[in-house]
């Protein structure tokens, strides 16, 4: 699929926006599909522990109002990327890690969950570790945006993390290390000799399919370590 | 993933709170005021609400911080939960408060989230935040209380059609802490009790605060009447990290000596609002505070209590970090 036909198309405060959604998706009304009983869809849902993260559009909420008045933002906005000055065209509401990901190919920073529940996606602003799924790209403003492509040095030398993470053994399949790197750069930056507890409870918002925690701590000690013999 | 794209909105972003305020009043029921957008971005990725104009606070600095005043501190609404974590004077006096923020969530929630944004927070019931209609989103069933419904997270008191609770962890140590609420709209200022700030379903089940659309909560006031006291906050959840509570519990205790003086207990995730147990903080003052009476205090707490189908265990869970707290 192309990344940039899901896009919806720019948003015009005269025209209602289209109905939501794409081909592709099921429209699941238990109220009015014979085969959904009320009763299967309440033994259906299927509880996240935290938030169900499937959408479903039904409900009162699907006629979108006209705006009043147009007052919002500017599309084309300037971001601070890795040190570099970005122009990109953003919709009023798109998400950091699409606009990396889909509109300046920074493919570095991962799609997990889209819900501010797993940390693939996290990026430094103002080298505070955040979610990047779950923060409007217009809300950054000219903030020093960091992601993992950022880190390397001038000579192309990993950053400590990275170099004790290989060191370490720290990832498995991989799909969570960006976050996990981003996460223990940022620990480093704001407490550069955490306590190995410190270090777990900061690590804390990364969640690791594979289960290496112990191996990303392991990493984490060792990058605070070699950072502070440096 | 590309399913989840957030439909279109016009996204405003204010200088000032006047201007925000001017906003709410402009937009009502259409507008959405927008904090660390930890909850909001949820609603909006799943469909579940589709504002037209989603009011943009990030601006407003005017609402971000810690202050000291004659007879307390103030936190402003946007106030990130870390900062409140970690801030000196909080953790010195109040401490109560950093603790329960950081439980909240994980680090990079609590980065972005805002005190405000935590305090009014949905419920997380998850019918209702999967988008079905029941009578918090307007329509005329509970899915949650229904024969068979999944509810091991839901209410065990209180229940009114609604058997959701209060999700969020500052909320229950605030009104702990006896905090007020400085509310502002366009027309002027109100300043609400912690204790009456949470909307009961009974009441209007449609919000989950006192506030209207046009409201912004401008910051929380804790007056320095439990500092120095003894606090107890515990949190029961499925996970050490990112979950919510499934039962917990946040007090302030005043005794001289052995014997208790006052006290304020509240627990979260029970009801649909902060749970303030007034009658055991009775019974409590003038007694020892020992085993006995710790005891009494969770079995009184729990008395009344009605399970849903998959939710007993929240009864000894409720008992226990009552006695827990009341015992020290
Ligand atoms: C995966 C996950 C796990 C979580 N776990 C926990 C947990 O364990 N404990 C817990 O307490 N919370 C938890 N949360 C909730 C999270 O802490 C809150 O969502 C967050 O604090 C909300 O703050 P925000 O600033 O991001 O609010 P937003 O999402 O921006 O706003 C939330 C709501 O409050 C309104 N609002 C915000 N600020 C104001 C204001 N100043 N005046 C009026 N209205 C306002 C908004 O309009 C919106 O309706 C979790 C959230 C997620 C996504
Ligand atoms: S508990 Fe409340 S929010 Fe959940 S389905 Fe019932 S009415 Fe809706
Ligand atoms: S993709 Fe952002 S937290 Fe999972
Ligand atoms: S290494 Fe596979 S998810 Fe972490």
């Amino acid at each position: 699929m192309s990344d940039t036909d899901a896009f919806e198309p720019v948003q015009n405060a005269s025209a209602p926006s289209p109905a939501v959604g794409h081909s592709d998706t099921v429209v699941i009304m238990p109220e009015t599909r014979p085969e959904w009983s009320r009763r299967n869809f309440i033994k259906g849902v299927i509880a996240s522990g935290v938030t169900v993260s499937g959408a479903i559009y039904f409900g009162p909420a699907l006629t979108r109002p006209q705006s009043l008045s147009a007052q919002g933002v500017e599309r084309l906005i300037t971001l601070n990327i890795n040190g570099q000055t970005r122009r990109v065209d953003v919709l009023p509401g798109e998400t950091l890690a699409m606009t990396l990901r889909y509109k300046l190919g920074l493919t570095g920073t991962k799609l997990g969950c889209d819900r501010a529940e797993c940390g693939a996606c996290t990026v430094l602003i103002s080298d505070v570790n955040h979610y990047s799924c779950t923060l409007l790209t217009h809300r950054v403003g000219n903030r020093e945006v960091t992601t993992v492509e950022g880190l390397e040095g001038a000579n192309g030398q990993l950053h400590p993390v990275q170099q004790a993470f290989i060191d370490e053994l720290s990832p498995q399949c991989g799909f969570c290390t960006p976050g996990q790197v981003m996460s223990a750069v940022a620990l480093l930056r704001s407490n550069p000799n955490p306590t190995r507890d410190e270090a777990r409870i900061a690590m804390a918002g990364n969640l690791c399919r594979c289960g290496a925690y112990d191996h990303y701590l392991n990493g984490v000690m060792r990058a605070a370590e070699e950072t502070s013999n440096a | 993933m590309m399913k989840d794209m957030i439909p279109g909105f016009e996204l405003i972003q204010p200088s000032s709170v006047e201007g925000a305020l001017n906003l709410l009043e402009e937009y009502r029921e259409d507008g959405w005021a927008l904090a660390g957008g930890m909850d909001s971005l949820g609603w909006f990725k799943n469909r579940g609400k589709r504002p037209a104009a989603v009011i943009d606070l990030e601006g407003l600095d005017a609402l971000r911080g810690i202050d000291e005043t004659s007879n307390g501190i103030e936190i402003g609404a946007l106030t990130t939960l870390t900062e409140v974590e970690r801030n000196p004077l909080i953790r010195e006096r109040f401490s109560l408060l950093s603790e329960a923020a950081s439980k909240v969530a994980s680090p990079q929630i609590r980065n972005a989230g805002t005190l405000g944004g935590n305090l009014c927070q949905d419920t997380r019931c998850w019918y209702y935040r999967y988008g079905v209609s029941c009578y918090r989103a307007g329509g005329n069933t509970c899915y949650a209380g229904a024969t068979e419904a999944l509810n091991r997270e839901h209410a065990i008191f209180g229940a009114n059609r609604c058997v959701a609770v209060s999700p969020s962890d500052t909320a229950i140590a605030l009104v702990a802490l006896d905090a007020e609420m400085v509310v502002r709209n366009s027309s002027g200022e109100r300043v609400i009790k912690a204790d009456s700030f949470f909307m009961e379903p009974a009441v209007d089940i449609m919000r989950m605060t006192v506030l209207n659309p046009e409201d912004l909560l401008i910051k929380v006031r804790i007056p320095n009447t439990w500092n120095g006291a003894d606090f107890y906050f515990e949190k029961a959840s499925d996970r050490g990290s990112w979950d919510f509570s499934l039962v917990s519990v946040a007090s302030a205790i005043k005794s001289t000596g052995d014997r208790i003086d006052d006290a304020r207990i509240v627990c979260g995730a029970v009801q649909c609002i902060p749970r303030r147990l007034q009658e055991v903080e009775t019974m409590i003052r003038g007694q020892i505070r020992n085993e006995d009476t710790a005891a009494q205090a969770g079995s009184m707490a729990v008395q009344g209590a009605e399970p849903l189908d998959y939710n007993h265990f929240k009864i000894p869970l409720m008992e226990n970090l009552v006695k827990r707290a009341v015992r020290g």
